[in-house]
């Protein structure tokens, strides 16, 4: 094992492991970036065919298209939930961590042969799991709520993944620990490597649980066990299901940082501050299974309350902590280098066109007014008898996942593509589009799935006009308007993601290669070092001036406050119950 | 850089800047006053979910279902043969989930208050009373009490909004609410 080859003797063969970036300076282990480059192969293939999969059960929402049949709707929701929600964003982020520990800390990868363990599984169990929900006897959702039974490959899958994730969270962590050991760098780690800590602290936790629920759920399928509690099985199976998700925004939010960095040389306002927050997501993060227990019978409301709320809300402040630093930290860095002209000049000569950056801000903005705001409101105990299970829900987590998440993780790709597979981005204007489109589309589908919730109509239904149902009923027009428009944003989005799978697949296979001097597009040595030299040094407080990010954050702020007593004032004309 | 080490070692110990401080003293207000907009509701606010709740066998959930509808049964809804249950005001009302039913069909009148029993005979269902948008998990072998009071007349659905396999966009159900005194 190459922990074990690090004595006098391996020193030698340990150098050429290395090679030093242009761009950057860093020093980057072969080992680390091969693994990277499995993973984030792997994550953008599982991406293609789940976002495909997405645009079908979008066109079959949409009434008037209708695609698909009853049975394939159900099946292919149930592929399109797995492929994209677990599959692309946990392969991309086991390649994140390899990125945010080997690569930033300067270090060898730790174990690199458990890497590939880690990758093997996890391809087997996506590759299980995929192939039992296409046999058409385990449409069961993502969720698959019990006493509804998918057969045991479905299951055991998923098992096999998880493993595979775990031992890549270890790797990581043993990567941290050789870092300090060798002291491959000064003090205490970087942010965006403090971020992925935290992502994979509470991945680890929610491995954990998803191990708990879905061992004995697979025994269960097999026939060993006999009954499964239903609501136990939620509140455990919850603990992965929406924990995951904030293994996502962790990674997300580091990547956000890490693009700031690396673009515009933005350095973190205060260290302290940021870390704290990510420090709130580790403790409190874990509470959100509440989210989708509210409506539920055998809780307590006290129980309800203090976790649905994060032990006061402590996680939701870490986020508007980071939806303030991380502006707060890209004005500072372009004030710094002169455009220091009104409120907003830093925003308007940022550099749109990079897409990168464009992907970072977009995912920012759509994440924090779209995905955070509904998250919230969603999760307060009463509102959400007014959403439960209704199409607001997959808005809300198409707001977080896909134009939060998917989105940062698209943009960082665009840095991942020179830096890491070391070939200029194929398709430059196509690449300055892709943002745009996926962003604009993935925001459609959020908002107007938010939309048709707010009217009522059910997530997971094949036929909201109830045409072969014994009891017809109507939802208002406006729903089906609303999901005309979600589909027709369906098509924009995925042309956003068929071009980022395009620009990356051509760029790997047949981009040109970066020289020893570092890439041209859209990050390159010369630009890295204006950057560096035109920030100079800030981070302490009195020297701060950033009108444009407290305008943002008061907009947001009174945006939130509005939208949330609108809700209340909705609910209070509901049918009174108690 | 937030790819490098904090530049000041301690940097635990580096002041925070006013603005900053102040946004993360916002965000926590902010927190606590939907905290406690919560708890409010549970004091004042008249839409909270019952936690009336009863372990029960789902066969004995059915037979308690059908000697409710034997009792109160008034008729079938149009031709589909389900029966329709006038509740006397102030009583307790069942309402089943099956694949893929809601049975059955009740008659409550506007302004008078219900105990509502729910629970599923099989797997999860979700109970979505449209277009009012209340939205209810169901489960098996647990009896969910709801206290309702509706507060307009006319013909309500209940939609299915757990997905319970190949049957689930065929289950609905209905709830009749009649003016008080015009039962029938």
């Amino acid at each position: 094992m190459a922990a074990v080859a690090t004595g006098a003797g391996g020193l030698a063969a340990l150098a050429a492991r290395f090679r030093t970036c242009p761009v950057t300076g860093l020093k980057v282990d072969a080992a680390a970036e091969t693994l990277i480059k499995a993973n984030a192969v792997a994550a953008v293939v599982f991406l293609a065919i789940g976002g495909f999969l997405g645009l079908m059960v979008a066109l079959t929402r949409w009434q008037g298209v209708h695609l698909l049949g009853p049975d394939a709707f159900y099946l292919v929701l149930t592929a399109h939930g797995i492929n994209v929600l677990l599959l692309w964003i946990i392969f991309f982020e086991v390649a994140v961590l390899y990125f945010a520990s080997a690569v930033i800390l300067n270090s060898r990868l730790a174990t690199p042969q458990m890497g590939w363990v880690a990758f093997v599984l996890m391809v087997l169990g996506a590759l299980a799991t995929n192939w039992a929900v296409l046999q058409g006897d385990s449409s069961v959702m993502f969720t698959s709520y019990v006493p509804m039974q998918a057969s045991p490959l479905f299951y055991l899958g998923l098992i096999l993944f998880a493993v595979g994730a775990l031992i890549a969270c270890f790797v990581f962590l043993g990567t941290l620990v050789i870092a300090k050991e060798e002291k491959t760098y000064e003090g205490s780690i970087p942010l965006v490597t403090f971020g992925a800590l935290t992502a994979a602290i509470i991945a680890i936790f929610t491995i954990a649980s998803g191990a708990i629920i879905l061992i004995p759920t697979f025994l269960w399928s097999m026939g060993y066990i006999r009954h499964i509690d239903t609501v136990m099985y939620k509140l455990v199976w919850w603990g992965m299901g929406h924990s995951s998700q904030q293994i996502n925004v962790s990674a997300h939010v580091a990547i956000w940082y890490l693009i700031g960095a690396l673009v515009l040389g933005a350095k973190p306002i205060s260290e302290k501050v940021s870390r704290l927050a990510f420090f709130f997501y580790i403790l409190f993060l874990q509470l959100a299974s509440a989210h989708h227990m509210l409506v539920e019978p055998g809780l307590s409301a006290e129980w309800k309350v203090f976790n649905t709320s994060y032990a006061m809300y402590l996680a939701v402040l870490g986020s508007m902590i980071h939806g303030m630093t991380v502006p707060g930290a890209i004005e500072a860095a372009q004030r710094a280098r002169g455009y220091t002209n009104g409120i907003f000049e830093w925003l308007r000569k940022a550099p749109w066109d990079n897409p990168a950056f464009a992907g970072m801000f977009l995912s920012l903005v759509l994440f924090g007014f779209l995905g955070g705001i509904s998250g919230v409101v969603l999760g307060s105990e009463q509102l959400n008898i007014m959403m439960h299970n209704t199409l607001y829900v997959p808005g809300h987590f198409h707001a977080t996942v896909v134009a939060g998440t998917t989105l940062a993780f698209m943009a960082v790709t665009y840095l991942v593509l020179p830096l890491i597979f070391r070939r200029e981005v194929m398709f430059p204007k196509l690449a300055k589009w892709q943002p745009y489109l996926f962003g604009i589309g993935a925001g459609g589908i959020s908002l107007f799935m938010m939309g048709a919730g707010t009217l009522g109509v059910s997530r997971r239904h094949w036929d909201i006009t109830f045409s072969d149902a014994a009891l017809g009923f109507d939802y208002p027009g406006a729903a089906f308007l609303m999901l005309g428009l979600n589909g027709f944003f369906a098509i924009l989005a995925t042309v956003g993601g068929a071009l980022y799978v395009i620009v990356t697949v051509a760029s790997v296979l047949f981009g040109e290669r970066v020289g020893p001097e570092g890439p041209k597009t859209p990050i390159s040595a010369a630009q890295a070092a204006v950057v560096a030299a035109s920030v100079g040094k800030y981070g302490s407080a009195g020297t701060l001036h950033l009108p444009g990010t407290y305008v943002l954050i008061t907009v947001f702020f009174v945006s939130f406050v509005l939208y949330y007593f609108v809700n209340w004032k909705y609910l209070s004309e509901l049918w009174p119950m108690g | 850089m937030a790819v490098h080490p904090p530049e000041a070692k301690i940097w635990w110990n580096e002041p925070v800047a006013k603005g900053e401080l102040l946004w993360v003293a916002v965000a926590f207000l902010w927190g606590v006053v939907m905290f406690v907009m919560m708890i409010w509701w549970h004091l004042e606010g008249r839409q909270n979910l019952s936690t009336e709740v009863y372990r029960i066998d789902p066969e004995l959930f059915r037979s308690r279902t059908e000697a409710f509808v034997e009792r109160h049964k008034v008729g079938e809804e149009g031709n589909t043969g389900i029966p329709v249950a006038r509740v006397p005001p102030g009583s307790d009302a069942y309402m089943l989930a099956r694949l893929w039913e809601w049975w059955p069909v009740l008659e409550l009148e506007k302004g008078k208050t219900y105990r509502l029993h729910l629970s599923s005979l099989d797997w999860q269902h979700g109970f979505s009373l449209q277009p009012v948008n209340m939205n209810i998990q169901v489960h098996p072998g647990i009896e969910h009490v709801l206290t309702i009071t509706p507060t307009e007349s006319g013909v309500f659905s209940v939609v299915c909004n757990e997905f319970c396999g190949a049957g689930h966009h065929q289950m609905t159900g209905r709830i009749r609410v009649v003016e008080p005194g015009r039962g029938g």
